[in-house]
């Protein structure tokens, strides 16, 4: 059996001032070179599950590994740099720095991760082979991040992803600000990368028509529940 | 590259980053420009008379007889005799003597008796020697050299009569003997530009007929029949008095101190500079700590355009974040911008200074008599410029703090 490259197991965080939320995620599980599309409506715990996977905030209790490794068990700023080292991480919109240039943007995840930098070898070389493979227009690397269109942008943002091989990918929402026709082509391009490279992908979105391209679709209320306490 | 990237975040942000790296660059130069004109002023403060070892003048305080005598400022308690004089003039000590009588006045400037060895003795910054911009040294009973700003706000010319006034702010003229204006001086910085200068023959000339400080009623010795009159003055107000050697100065002064005819002072004129700048010295310090609170200000002013970008910046902090950036680096980064933008308002300002300077030095140099040095960068400006920096680095730790607890809440999901 392919081993897990995301375990959570009896996670359960309750937001701090905000007493009346809680979210548990009795167990889920994201093997190697697995794509995976998490369906929830807005307020359903996306965010909060992405940001515990992430390591931006603790369980108050459970377990989440991620390539073998307790993320719990780590000291704050050695989640940050782990996250840096394992995951890619594309957001809805806005991911990149607009004073920037596409490679410093490329590039940036590598600052903080000297291992993931060492498996990119030439990084410079390796942005610019991705920029290509995602269809970006050569020499895109020395534009300004903000010169470029948005689904250009998105295309950036998945070579920053994938840029030294990170186990996980994780996307929230990444088309959502895509028409219909780039939803399609961006999901074509990021597809086979993750597949060359065999890389595992948590995408969440709320849109089920997605689904069919995934090895698997879970819905947020599967795998976790909320708890609002009246208020 | 994370200077890089820091520079190129202030770039996109050019025209708020200009403003404030600007409101630096102007107080760093104001400070720098006040330091500057002290020093300026300082150094020329104490040259405003050099080569004289002692002034010498009736008894009263150190500082008192310096302000008469060399700034005109105040009036003599009393004067020297002709005969005390002569009793100094004649030690073997003495190199030279220059005597000074003051009391009377022309519009608001003072008119001030001496001899021919003033011109060749009286000696400012650094050793210069007081030069004729027109006309002559005098060399009639009625002539008279005056001063630089004299001449400038009197709009007075070579050949133009002066009428003297008896005593200061005063009415009563010495209108039967008027002066003729033979020389016109460069411009000093020294009290020599505000004052009129006559011979000691002249002093006694003009009071005539005059006894007790007011004219004899109806009496009024023609011009040439003062001319044929003994005129050897009886009263100096003050001395300047130069000694054959250095080592002989201390003891001279402590002769002329315990003069038994007469209750003289003698006082060295570098001493008694320091005291009365320790003395004017206070307002100095008042402006170059309000200087110093200006560059303060533009901090804060710097500190408040950290603080209002740091919403419109959430999403460039929660990139750093998703990247794998801790808190503390978007700590360090803000501390970092700001560290740029107060080097470069420093660097600006220093620049600043340096084409203000070349601007200003001959204005002010003509204007003020002030001599403002261009130098190439002190330590002491290095120093201050590093101040700069660590104070800019300091004050941004408030907004970076603020950064730091906003990056932890919202980790790299940012609530748009």
């Amino acid at each position: 059996m392919t081993p897990a490259v995301l375990t959570l197991s009896d996670v359960g965080y309750r937001w701090p001032r905000r007493g009346s939320f809680a979210l548990t995620v009795p167990d889920f599980a994201i093997l190697e070179g697995e794509s995976v599309l998490l369906l929830g409506e807005s307020g359903a715990g996306k965010s909060t599950l992405l940001s515990l996977i992430c390591g931006t905030i603790l369980p108050d209790r459970g377990s989440i590994s991620i390539a073998g490794t307790e993320l719990t068990a780590l000291s704050g700023g050695k989640r940050d740099r782990f996250r840096a080292e394992q995951i890619g991480v594309i957001f809805q919109q806005f991911n990149l720095l607009p004073f920037g240039t596409v490679a410093d943007n490329i590039l940036l995840p590598l600052r903080f991760a000297p291992q993931r930098r060492k498996r990119a070898g030439n990084a410079v070389a390796q942005a610019t082979d991705l920029c290509a493979a995602l269809g970006l227009p050569p020499d895109v690397g020395r534009n300004k991040a903000n010169a470029l269109s948005v689904g250009q942008q998105q295309r950036v943002a998945v070579a920053r992803a994938l840029i030294g091989q990170p186990p996980l990918i994780i996307a929230d929402e990444p088309t959502s600000a895509l028409d219909a026709g780039s939803q399609a082509a961006f999901l074509d391009l990021l597809f086979a990368q993750t597949d060359a490279h065999q890389t595992s992908l948590l995408m969440v979105s709320h849109d089920a028509r997605l689904g069919d391209r995934f090895d698997r679709v879970i819905r947020m209320e599967d795998i976790a529940q909320i708890e609002r306490a009246a208020a | 590259m994370t200077l890089r990237l820091a520079i190129a975040s202030l770039f996109a942000r050019a025209l708020t980053v200009g403003m404030t790296i600007l409101a630096i660059a102007l107080s760093v130069a104001l400070f720098l420009g006040v330091e500057k004109v002290r020093t300026g002023a300082k150094a020329s403060f104490a040259d405003t008379i050099s080569g004289t070892d002692l002034i010498v003048g009736a008894r009263s305080g150190s500082v008192q007889l310096l302000l008469y005598s060399v700034f005109r400022i105040g009036n003599a308690t009393n004067n020297v005799t002709w005969e005390s004089y002569q009793d100094i003039a004649a030690r073997p000590d003495v190199d030279w003597i220059v005597p000074i009588s003051l009391g009377d006045s022309h519009r608001q400037f003072r008119v001030m008796g001496t001899t021919q060895a003033f011109f060749e003795h009286y000696k400012y910054r650094q050793g210069r020697s007081l030069g004729v911009a027109d006309g002559v040294i005098m060399d009639d009973l009625f002539d008279t050299v005056i001063g630089a700003d004299v001449a400038a706000t009197l709009g007075y010319s070579v050949d133009d009569p002066i009428i003297v006034a008896h005593g200061l702010a005063s009415f009563t003229e010495h209108k039967d003997q008027p002066f003729r204006v033979s020389g016109i001086l460069e411009k000093t910085g020294t009290p020599v530009d505000r004052t009129v200068i006559v011979s000691m023959e002249a002093i006694e000339a003009i009071h005539v007929d005059w006894q007790s400080g007011a004219q004899i009623p109806g009496q009024s010795t023609p011009v040439d029949v003062i001319r044929g009159m003994d005129l050897t003055p009886k009263a100096v107000t003050a001395a300047l008095v130069g000694v054959e050697s250095p080592l002989q100065t201390f003891a001279l002064q402590r002769a002329i101190n315990q003069y038994p005819e007469e209750p003289l002072l003698a006082i060295l004129p570098g001493v008694a500079l320091q005291e009365l700048w320790g003395i004017v010295g206070i307002a100095e310090t008042a402006l170059l700590a309000v200087s110093a609170m200006v560059v303060v200000t533009a901090l804060i002013g710097m500190m408040a355009t950290i603080f209002s970008s740091l919403n419109e910046r959430r999403r460039e902090m929660a990139i750093f974040r998703a990247m794998g950036a801790r808190p503390a680096t978007i700590l360090g980064m803000l501390v970092l911008e700001a560290m740029v933008m107060a080097a470069a308002g420093a660097m600006l300002g220093l620049a600043l200074l340096y084409i203000g300077l070349i601007i200003a030095q001959p204005i002010v140099d003509s204007a003020f008599g002030l001599w403002l040095p261009i130098d190439a960068p002190t330590l002491r400006e290095a120093w201050v410029i590093l101040g700069v920096i660590c104070a800019g680095a300091i004050v941004s730790l408030v907004p970076a703090l603020r950064a730091y607890r906003m990056s932890v809440a919202d980790g790299m999901i940012v609530k748009t």
